[in-house]
């Protein structure tokens, strides 16, 4: 039995913020299926009372004396941008017409 | 010493420096030259910075001139894995989504190598986002391997180990999440080493997987790579996970292990990697490095490690669920790609578009892994089962390394494969980097070092040490090395 169906896939595209065409789905479908299959195998292993670990370095509230040290100018920081405008970066329409209107 | 300036050690290069037998231009100049020989076979370059090379060669001709001390790799040229932030110069991390980004500001890393003396001769190239073993993901073309240039080099640092097997540069800057410095070391016939994790910082580093993602060197000598090591490690306050506690003495291991005694030194051989697919060839060479790390006095013994089958499947998990949070920040705002922006479409859309446009197959097929592995109904069985194996692999070598000094492994379990012949099977991929994973999971260093040949193609020998113990495994590498010897590829 498959892991994950086309339109699973196409659900976790919308998620992942991809305009995934066709094809891909087609594609994407057969490849995650064969690697969560695979993955999936971590469940054979009995864990229920294994703490998880989610990183190797056990540091916690690193913190650093509060004082100004230089940074980026906004030239600098906006230099990458697509778009700028008066110091900003400037973004596609957020609202919706109607519920900007 | 050969008259060949690119085929001397970076330890050699800086020596004639240092005494003003060579100048920092001379040296630059001829890697340079090389470079301009042999990459368009190669392809291990996405950008050669000529004109900053030359001047960062010019000034240290200057200080010396000056009558400043020089350090130990001053005038060195160094490649640079485009995975870090170079202030000016185009940083891709082999994907188009960033094409022509020129960053505000230089990586920690890169920031240490200036102040080293090194000279940055460029970037290169490398699997989208560090996520392959064999730079066939780059955006850019793949990167040929040196020993046959039908093979691939490694990944996802296959540009960094490729430059140095083609005599391109002396020193090279690799990222390692899963095997991506060592695996490219053991294809090449190189030397590359995974630092501890925390021990070697990640700031300006374009993050893949942040609990995992760890820089370090990459070279054609053990020497080398520690001289780099000691060069780029250490604490930095900008990175939240950079360990507080100063670089175990790799140089000095080094060196005593290059006296080539081994005795008093206990290593592990991991009874579970015996089983796991590795090549007849590895197999064999492996065997012969065993053999010879016994004549050289390391008492060897077989230690188990129970969990390891479960690292690649708990890895796969792990690393696409950190990429699908990491990549979100590529959105077409603040920087690279934007596709589709015609003055209708909303924010979403545009973000859709871009991201589809401008992220390869590899890269999407992760993010929607990780999407899925992080979604409620799936977590606990996926991610959160993951993050417990994890626990365990850490246990077993925590285990292990009470009853031994470090664990040895082939570094991958088969030799530099032809181009193409994994791509049609992402898992087939994934299984490159089978032995290299658990050490990234435990957080520990591991290093690969050139062990033999099999079919005239180099195996690598992988030595993994606790956490913040480094300096061991290059006693041990440089022990096999001074052995074995380094290894040539043919003329290209």
């Amino acid at each position: 039995m498959a892991a994950i169906s086309r339109e699973e896939v196409a659900h976790l595209a919308r998620l992942s913020r991809l305009a995934v065409t066709e094809e891909e789905l087609d594609t994407f479908a057969g490849q995650l299926d064969v690697i969560l299959q695979a993955v999936a195998q971590v469940g054979e292993v009995a864990a229920a009372d294994i703490p998880p670990t989610s990183h190797s370095v056990p540091l916690t509230n690193v913190l650093r004396e509060d004082v100004v040290t230089p940074c980026l100018t906004p030239e600098e920081a906006l230099s990458g941008a697509p778009d700028a405008e008066e110091q900003r970066f400037r973004v596609p329409r957020i609202l919706d017409e109607d519920v900007a209107s | 010493m050969s008259n060949d300036l690119t085929r001397l050690t970076a330890a050699e290069l800086a020596g004639l420096v240092s005494k003003g037998e060579a100048s920092a231009v001379e040296v630059t100049q001829a890697h340079l030259d090389r470079i301009t020989a042999v990459d368009d076979r190669v392809h291990a370059f996405l950008h050669v910075d000529t004109a900053g090379a030359l001047a960062a060669a010019r000034a240290v001709d200057e200080r010396r001139a000056a009558g400043e001390k020089l350090g130990p790799l001053a005038g060195v040229p160094v490649a640079v894995k485009d995975v870090l932030t170079t202030k000016g110069v185009p940083t891709t991390v082999g994907s188009k989504i960033l094409e022509g980004w020129r960053p505000p500001y230089d990586s920690t890393i890169v920031q240490r190598l200036r102040d080293a003396g090194t000279v940055m001769l460029g970037k290169t190239n490398m699997d989208e986002f560090a996520m392959g073993s064999s730079t066939e993901y780059s955006a850019y073309g793949t990167t040929h391997n040196p020993w046959d240039l039908s093979r691939i080099p490694g990944g996802s640092g296959g540009g960094s180990a490729a430059a140095l097997a083609a005599y391109e540069a002396p020193l090279a800057i690799g990222s390692d999440t899963g095997g991506s410095i060592r695996q490219p070391g053991a294809v090449t016939g190189t030397v590359g080493a995974k630092p501890t994790y925390g021990g070697t910082s990640r700031y300006g580093l374009v993050a893949f997987s942040s609990s995992l993602d760890t820089p370090g060197p990459c070279a054609r000598t053990v020497l080398d790579a520690a001289l780099l090591h000691e060069a780029i490690g250490g604490h930095d306050p900008r990175d939240s996970t950079s360990i507080p506690a100063p670089v175990p003495d790799v140089v000095a291991a080094a060196k005593l292990g290059a006296t080539g005694d081994l005795t008093g030194v206990k290593l592990g051989v991991v009874r579970e990697f015996a089983g796991e697919g590795a090549e007849p060839g590895v197999t064999a060479a492996f065997r012969d490095a065993v053999d010879t790390l016994t004549k050289l006095g390391a008492e060897i013994v077989e230690v188990s490690c129970p969990h390891f089958k479960y690292a690649l499947p708990a890895y796969y998990l792990i690393a696409p669920s950190e990429c699908s949070s990491n990549l979100a920040r590529f959105d077409g705002v603040r920087f690279g790609l934007r596709v589709g922006d015609d003055g209708n479409r909303s924010l979403e859309e545009v973000m859709s578009l871009t991201r589809e446009a401008g992220f390869g197959p590899e890269v999407k097929r992760r993010i929607m892994i990780g999407t899925y592995a992080l979604s409620s109904g799936y977590y606990d069985a996926y991610y959160g089962q993951a993050q417990k194996v994890r626990t365990l692999i850490t246990r077993d070598f925590t285990a292990a390394f009470e009853q031994v000094d470090a664990l040895i492994s082939p570094t991958t379990p088969f030799v530099a494969f032809p181009i193409g012949a994994r791509t049609s099977d992402p898992y087939q991929m994934y299984l490159a980097d089978l032995f290299t994973i658990p050490t990234n999971l435990y957080g520990g260093p591991g290093i690969s070092v050139p062990c033999g040949l099999s079919e005239g193609l180099p195996v690598g020998l992988q030595i993994m040490a606790p956490t913040m113990a480094d300096d061991r495994m290059y006693r041990v590498a440089a022990a096999l090395e001074s052995a074995v010897g380094t290894f040539t590829p043919p003329a290209l």
